[in-house]
């Protein structure tokens, strides 16, 4: 699988991954939640050009039951050409998806033909158990040396902690724990990194009982989910510095550092306060040689009937906007904010990234708002915006609708359904547009639940730069 | 040494400098992350260093061998290990691991040394070397070895002199004028060709034994 020229679809710098071709094709993980089906990789023409835009074109079943498919990555990117560990004739060719309940990881082999990816194989929980130490596999990223990999889970079911583990970016073998040592983190979510800086950053959600049977209201009011976010030695291996926010602020999730390697910030969203169920968005930066975070975005719950509520929400008489992903265009200019409870996009503009701006929402489902999409005015809509994926070029946003099956059994108790919606962006004055002819929903994805989307050739979560 | 034997590793020294895998382009990425033109030249030498460090071994070994035992012996041995590490390289698809960008100067010439060590870039200057008339005349002579090291040695300086000349014009080249977007569509895979050339030299090397 090696080229005469580099992966086309690899740019050594986020300026050039700015100027690349528009996606054919996106890939979504989609997922089972009586776990008596297999979860699936759907694919889904994006092509505005193609007769079958907007539509499912391309199904992969998983071999096994009960995966619960979550996020997911491509084996190589850009960071292959990075000069530590060069080698950009590799191929953007594997999706590395893992089961976030099985523990098992699935290799797809999207060549030769992209509509139909091949499972090539299957890493089950026992290996990267004895290997690494892990299982609930979370969050993939292609790294200049390796594919890394993080988990929420100890291994054999013990609580944690979790951490990060080491695949063969050419035999996709698990090849051990990531951390020499990790200090006092034990919590584990997200990972990313500032590459040319040795840097790596990872945030806190919960331990497997702590998620896997629906958020526990004990566990959120005694502030006992994760609160902080870490930084590492990229190089070393090992814990640098844990930073708190704050115990109210509970479960920091997605990790969203800035594409321009010069650059030493970057994004955490933060699920909900127990204070008053607001969700937050802080920036990490550097405070002369150590790190901190500042509060940056501060989006208040909506009041609401609680007739119209969940059980868990009865009590508080309000919807929390439950921030459970963000996104950050690859120019750095506009971050992404997923409100899956009130069911809304927001787009702030981050240039300053200590004073964002809001410049665009939309409005989409909701726990109690249900907005329909303009292609389908008159279906009330569950689920909110959550996953949300951003183009390289930054003009399209796609989000998907699902967080994670126990949780939306909690808030939408009436079911969550299924939908997919691009938006176009605005990229000069800001502003986001549905498009009316991207709603990929209800039956399209064969009673599954959609969640994570991935760009063909790469979006603004798969790649890092090491060139400016 | 003769000329055809100066020119031949001064050639090698290009296509090693050419390498953007041997360190120019790390240099490039310090420079551009510095924004400074200064960054970039900084790294070099030491880069070079590293790469003169493992040319050298390789080299002073050889030449210093060459003087107490037979050339034909060394050719052959040289040789076969050429061209199998050369489909080692071919062969393998493994990554040299080292994750770090923020080197000092001493651990850059530390990572350029095992760059330069694990893809046989001094291998490479076998059959140049072997070629070599045995110094002094005293073939068999032991006390011919540091001769023969010294003259290995210079045939290392040689070779790195043109590897660091080639690799900073191409760093200023592609810092200056042509920038990183560059890299995706000059960069073929110099990988292949590098496995090829030493097998290549190998068989050289096993020929003329």
């Amino acid at each position: 699988m090696t080229r005469w020229t580099p992966d086309p679809t690899f740019y050594p710098s986020p300026r050039e991954a700015v100027t690349a071709p528009a996606e054919k094709l996106a890939y979504v993980a989609a997922f089972d939640r009586t776990a008596s089906r297999p979860d699936a990789i759907v694919v889904l023409d994006t092509d505005p050009d193609s007769p079958d835009y907007g539509r499912v074109v391309g199904w992969t079943d998983l071999p096994y039951v009960g995966d619960e498919l979550h996020h997911f990555g491509w084996n190589a990117c850009s960071s292959a050409l990075c000069p530590t560990a060069p080698h950009p004739h590799v191929e953007r060719r594997y999706l590395i998806v893992p089961g976030l309940r099985s523990s098992r990881i699935h290799v797809l082999d999207t060549q030769p033909d992209p509509r139909q990816p091949q499972v090539v194989k299957v890493i089950g929980a026992e290996e990267l158990a004895k290997r690494a130490g892990y299982s609930r596999p979370h969050t993939v990223h292609c790294g200049p040396d390796g594919i890394y990999l993080s988990a929420l889970g100890g291994a054999d079911g013990a609580d944690g902690p979790g951490g990060i583990a080491i695949l063969d970016h050419t035999t996709f073998e698990v090849r051990g724990a990531w951390e020499a040592d990790r200090g006092p983190q034990f919590l584990a979510y997200d990972m990313w990194w500032h590459l040319t800086q040795d840097v790596l950053v990872t945030s806190e959600w919960g331990t497997p009982p702590m998620i896997e049977d629906g958020i526990i209201g004990e566990l959120l009011l005694g502030r006992r989910y994760g609160h902080a976010i870490h930084f590492w030695d990229l190089a070393k291996r090992r814990h640098v510095q844990r930073v708190d926010l704050g115990d109210q602020y509970q479960m920091p999730l997605e990790l969203r550092p800035a594409h321009d390697p010069t650059k030493s910030y970057g994004f955490v969203g933060v699920v909900i306060s127990v204070e008053d169920l607001s969700a937050s968005i802080w920036l990490w930066h550097r405070d002369g040689d150590a790190w901190a975070v500042t509060k940056v975005i501060d989006i208040p719950a909506e009041p609401a009937d609680p007739a119209d509520l969940p059980d868990l929400l009865k009590p508080f008489g309000a919807v929390p906007p439950l921030v459970t992903d963000i996104d950050l265009s690859v120019d750095d200019r506009f971050l992404y904010v997923s409100c899956w409870g009130t069911g809304e996009l927001r787009q702030y503009d981050v240039s300053d990234p200590l004073h964002p701006v809001q410049t665009g929402s939309v409005h989409l489902g909701g726990i109690v708002r249900r907005t329909a999409h303009p292609a389908a005015p008159d279906e009330a809509l569950a689920g909110g915006p959550q996953m949300v994926e951003v183009s390289r070029d930054g003009r399209r946003v796609y989000v998907s609708n699902s967080l994670y099956g126990a949780w939306d059994d909690q808030f939408y108790p009436d079911g969550v359904g299924a939908w997919l919606a691009k938006l176009d962006v605005d990229v000069d004055a800001g502003g986001l547009t549905p498009d009316e002819r991207f709603f990929p929903h209800g039956d399209e994805f064969r009673g599954l639940r959609v969640h994570q989307t991935r760009l063909q050739g790469g979006d603004a979560s798969s790649d890092s730069y090491c060139f400016p | 040494m003769t000329v055809t034997t100066l020119a031949t590793l001064a050639a090698l020294g290009a296509f090693h400098g050419l390498n953007p895998a041997m360190g120019w382009l790390f240099a490039v990425a310090r420079g551009l992350q510095e924004r400074s033109r200064r960054a970039l030249l900084r790294a070099l030498p030491p880069i070079a260093a590293g790469h003169l460090a493992s040319v050298a071994i390789v080299a002073a070994l050889v030449a210093a061998t060459r003087s107490v035992t037979t050339s034909t012996a060394l050719a052959v041995v040289g040789g076969v290990l050429l061209v199998a590490f050369g489909l080692w390289r071919l062969l393998s698809e493994r990554h040299f691991r080292w994750a770090g960008m923020r080197l000092s100067a001493a651990q850059l010439a530390g990572w350029s040394f095992l760059m330069s060590s694990a893809h046989g870039a001094g291998l490479m200057l076998l059959p140049v070397l072997v070629a070599e008339p045995v110094p002094g005349g005293h073939s068999g002579h032991l006390a011919a070895a540091p001769v023969g090291a010294l003259s290995g040695l210079a045939a290392a300086g040689v070779h790195t002199v043109a590897m660091l000349g080639v690799a900073l014009a191409v760093a200023m080249l592609v810092y200056q004028v042509l920038g990183v977007g560059v890299l995706r569509r000059a960069w073929f895979n110099v990988d292949r060709l590098w496995a090829g050339v030493l097998v290549a030299a190998g068989l050289v090397t096993l020929l003329r034994a």
